[in-house]
């Protein structure tokens, strides 16, 4: 694993997507972790690169080869080194490398660029380090100048200044540093047709393909770039030739407003959706309870950070699970759908959206920030298989057809109701939405019976959920194990990897992944055919864990056992597999 | 015998159920002209979309078009609900009551904001300084001095709907009186036909929490505090059910986008209905006198609304097909590919 230590704001994130990209390139199935603070300038960021044959997306214990370029971590990202690591460091900063154990490479990062270019110098210092590193390591000139061009959108002004720096870092090193160590990066063929993408913009392509006719959302770390990308390809594919467009965009004035916007374009029919994370959703709540009473459909993209409060804002956990599944005062449940990668963020992108009118219900996608603003190596997001599903909504000529309609009415048995739109020209088909009390009819009602007749008519329609939510996924299965592992979203990559360690020390286990909520009936058939569960999440109360444990007999429930932290970082398989070999009471099997 | 209006419809068509308010509330006198206005402007019930918040006003939805949707929302909310549903439906005719406690305490933002953004829709405040449902506790337009029914003078100054409307650039500000129905009819009517969002602050006293002696919002405190600034007349695109009465005075015609006129007769002197400055000086010169200024205070028909700014298709969002909406799959292709 490389890390990249520098400022904010220095201009390092282009740098390291060139060096992220040009290894894939190369065909190596590499990840990029982009730990940032939440400021514009100046406070610390690390860049985390890790190659691997397997290609695990989850960051690796230990850091091989570090680059430092700022002299206010310097120390400390010294320290953590294990002996014989590689540090290429610039050496303009002159702050000292008080180790022997270390292998060393210095390079005079600012020099070289002020030669470059000394009016750009600033832009092209990190550039530098591509070089020096490329050279180190063996990344291919070839890879990097496709990486360049990708990442300059073929601005040839931009990737020539960029390459005459890199090849200056390149015959630096060669002029310099003639030493042996020990990595060295190879050419695959481990990532032919695949993309590098992140959540963000793969949920935004999903809610394109979805149908999406109204945005409204308010900025906040770490979603703005879901509402932004969905911005982009929206101006490029929805608009008519003389320039109208095919959708609005609203951005609210806070995160109640873009509520409000969505329930009453998704009340007028349009296919509504938001963007935003934890702080917006309590924002949200008022209104969420209202789409839920009022039976208004929505999506809300909730891309998690490191909560309570402001939290560490660019930080990722998966603790709103519990908070948006029964988000809102009184009784009410969400359909809640969880992605595990970019290609998940893609699918439950358009998909949300029929989920949302057919249940005509708030709608929640959970992302987090690792999925959604992380580069992902991703297969080919698949077209979606179905025509829109836009639920029960009588026209004019349905009207026609029935004696009678009530907005409330359950007239199939599934809890779910038939609505009217707005601007429908049939003399009944207007009705009153209100977050009040009302009976079948839609009228206001205080009356006992009807209140509970209702919520428990919202009950049954919420149980409908179950088996029509993405099912979950038997990820890993050894047909002979009685551990089974359950966990959720972006915790994923790390059990992959688990998975493997656990092979090594000859442990068996089965990986059951959660995809949406309410919990379809499959997470019990798991947990009945193993002796031992092991949920594991990235939050400190173990929500799924309490989630699972109210809808289980007293005989599962003692089967299951909590694996849960969080400290904002993405989860690493050590950690995990630490955890299950520490806790297990099963006898481990050692194999023949 | 009934009238008919320009589409066949009596105004029974325009009704709707029983206002289950207290009697005599201002309330129910704003709803009879809201039911007048549609019906003699013509508009299909089934294009208007009736929004509101929470509150005695935000309940009327329910007493007047119920051959339209309504949409009772949450308090203070009913702005950015009623954004939503307009741009949804570029046809709906959006039609939202709102009170002061709703629109000027808890809902000032979304107030604030709804009127910068331009959205068409007519946005009622059914005004009487005081929370009626909660009984009778100020809201953020009770005048300074005003006294509670217990008597106690209300200590914070007011926030004035007219004038901030107007400061945020609202193109259609008028103020009215629910005793006032000669000129709250034609002035809603106005209001129907303006292109973008049309605010009217109607004083409309609470016969039970706020119609006494001291208070500045009882209906006689307010009938004789009440300073017309000019007549108002409405003359439609089509021949108008009523004879029009041609006022005594000099009169203005201002066309409206949808070829209707507002004739503005006996205006106040120097009164430059088009004028920004001039229109708040002399609402703030009127509020200094404790007087209503009431009338069409400020008009421009100038201005862009947000289909027009955001350059929004024709067709309403809401009945767009998929083969609009949804991208070939060829076009999933290209843009995968850019990521490769
Ligand atoms: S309390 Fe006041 S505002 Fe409410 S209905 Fe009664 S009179 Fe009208």
């Amino acid at each position: 694993m490389i890390s990249v230590g520098t400022a904010n704001g220095s201009g390092s994130q282009s740098a390291n997507l060139i060096i992220h990209r040009a290894l894939f390139k190369m065909g190596l199935p590499v990840s990029g972790k982009n730990l940032f603070p939440s400021n514009i300038a100046g406070l610390p960021t690390w860049f985390l690169i890790r190659v691997t044959e397997e290609g695990y997306p989850a960051p690796a214990d230990d850091t091989n080869i570090a680059i430092l370029m700022n002299p206010d971590t310097w120390e400390k990202d010294l320290s953590k080194l294990k002996k014989g690591s590689v540090v290429i460091y610039n050496s303009d900063t002159r702050m000292p490398v008080e180790r022997d154990d270390l292998i060393l490479y210095d390079v005079p990062c600012s020099k070289i660029a002020r030669g470059v270019n000394s009016k750009l110098a600033k832009l092209i210092t990190n550039t530098v380090y591509v070089g020096a590193l490329s050279e180190i390591i063996g990344i291919e000139q070839e890879a990097i100048v496709e990486a360049l061009k990708h990442q300059f959108n073929n601005k040839q002004k931009a990737i020539e200044l960029n390459l005459t720096a890199i090849d200056e870092g390149r015959n630096y090193i060669k002029e310099n540093h003639k030493k042996n160590q020990p990595w060295r990066v190879e050419r695959r063929d481990l990532t032919k047709d695949k993309m590098i993408v992140d959540g963000n913009q793969a949920g935004a392509l999903g809610s394109l393909f979805g149908g999406v006719t109204f945005l409204a959302w308010y900025p906040i770390t770490p979603s703005s770039s879901l509402a932004e990308s969905l911005i982009g390809y929206l101006k490029q594919h929805r608009e008519y030739v003389d320039g109208s467009k095919t959708y609005a965009v609203v951005q609210a004035e806070d995160e109640l407003a873009a509520a409000g916007m969505v329930f009453g374009a998704g009340w007028a029919g349009s296919r509504s959706m938001t963007t935003t994370s934890g702080a917006g959703i309590s924002l949200m709540t008022e209104f969420i309870g209202l789409g839920y009473y009022a039976e208004v459909p929505g999506v809300f993209w909730n891309i998690q950070r490191v909560g309570p409060s402001t939290g560490l804002p660019t930080r990722t956990q998966q603790s709103d699970i519990n908070f948006c599944y029964k988000l809102g005062h009184g009784d009410s449940t969400h359909p809640v759908f969880i992605p595990a990668t970019p290609k998940e963020c893609f699918e439950f992108g358009w998909k949300s959206f029929d989920i949302a009118e057919r249940f005509q219900t708030p709608t929640f996608v959970l992302s987090d920030l690792d999925l959604g603003m992380n580069p992902w190596i991703s297969d080919d997001f698949e077209y979606p298989d179905k025509p829109f599903d836009r639920g029960k909504i009588l026209k004019e000529e349905d009207l026609n057809k029935v004696e009678s309609w009530g907005r409330y009415r359950d007239v199939d048995g599934d809890g779910i109701p038939y609505r009217t739109l707005p601007g429908n020209p049939h003399p009944d088909s207007s009705y009153f939405t209100r977050g009040s009390g009302h009976d079948e009819d839609a009228t206001y009602s205080e009356d006992p019976e009807v209140y509970e007749r209702n919520m428990k008519r919202l009950a049954k329609k919420h149980e409908g959920l179950r088996v029509k939510m993405p099912q979950p996924k038997i990820e890993h299965s050894s047909s002979k194990s009685k551990i089974g592992v359950i966990s959720y979203g972006t915790v994923h990559t790390a059990i992959e990897e688990t998975i493997d360690i656990l092979q090594e020390q000859k442990v068996e286990i089965d990986y059951l992944r959660i995809r949406a909520l309410p919990l379809s009936p499959k997470v019990n058939e798991f947990i009945d055919s193993h002796e031992e569960i092991f949920i594991i999440e990235q939050n400190r109360d173990a929500q799924m864990f309490n989630l699972i444990k109210e809808e289980l007999d007293s005989l599962n429930i003692k089967k299951i056992k909590s694996c849960a932290y969080s400290d904002g970082m993405p989860m690493a398989a050590s950690k995990i597999s630490a955890n299950i070999i520490e806790n297990t009471q099963i006898k481990i099997n050692k194999k023949a | 015998m009934s009238k008919e209006n320009i589409l066949g419809l009596p105004i029974q068509e325009y009704k709707g159920g029983k206002s289950t308010l207290c009697a005599g509330c201002g309330h129910d006198s704003i709803t009879d002209k809201i039911i007048k206005a549609c019906f003699n402007n013509g508009i299909k019930p089934h294009m208007v979309a009736k929004m509101s918040g929470i509150g005695c006003s935000s309940k009327t939805p329910a007493y007047f078009l119920s051959k339209s949707h309504g949409f009772n929302t949450v308090h203070g909310r009913m702005p950015s609900v009623s954004t939503g549903a307009a741009l949804a439906n570029r046809k709906l005719t959006v039609l939202g009551v709102s009170g002061d406690g709703d629109t000027a305490s808890i809902g000032i933002g979304q107030f604030v904001h709804c009127v910068r953004r331009n959205a068409p829709m007519v946005y009622i405040v059914e005004n009487n300084g005081v929370y009626g449902l909660t009984k009778g506790q100020f809201s953020a337009t009770a005048d300074e001095g005003s006294k509670s029914k217990k008597g106690v003078p209300n200590e914070i100054p007011p926030i004035d709907l007219t004038s901030l409307a107007i400061q945020l650039g609202c193109g259609f500000v008028g103020k009215s009186f629910s005793g006032a129905p000669k000129q709250l009819t034609p002035l809603i009517q106005a209001a129907l036909s303006y292109q973008g969002t049309a605010v009217i602050d109607v004083i409309s006293p609470c016969v039970t929490f706020n119609n006494h002696e001291g208070s500045t919002r009882s209906y006689n405190y307010v009938k004789d505090h009440d300073i017309e600034l000019q007549t108002l007349d409405y003359i439609p695109s089509f021949t108008p059910i009523d004879e029009i009465d041609i006022p005594q005075g000099e009169s203005t015609d201002v066309e409206m986008h949808d070829g209707s006129t507002i004739r503005l007769t006996g205006t106040k002197e120097d009164y430059d209905v088009h004028n920004r400055n001039a229109a708040i000086g002399a609402i703030n010169d009127s509020m200094a006198k404790g007087e209503h200024l009431t009338g069409l205070l400020y008009l421009d028909n100038s201005k862009k609304n947000i289909y027009q700014e955001m350059r929004l298709c024709e067709t309403p969002l809401a009945s767009l097909e998929e083969e609009t909406t949804r991208p070939t799959e060829e076009t999933l292709t290209e843009i995968m590919n850019s990521y490769k």
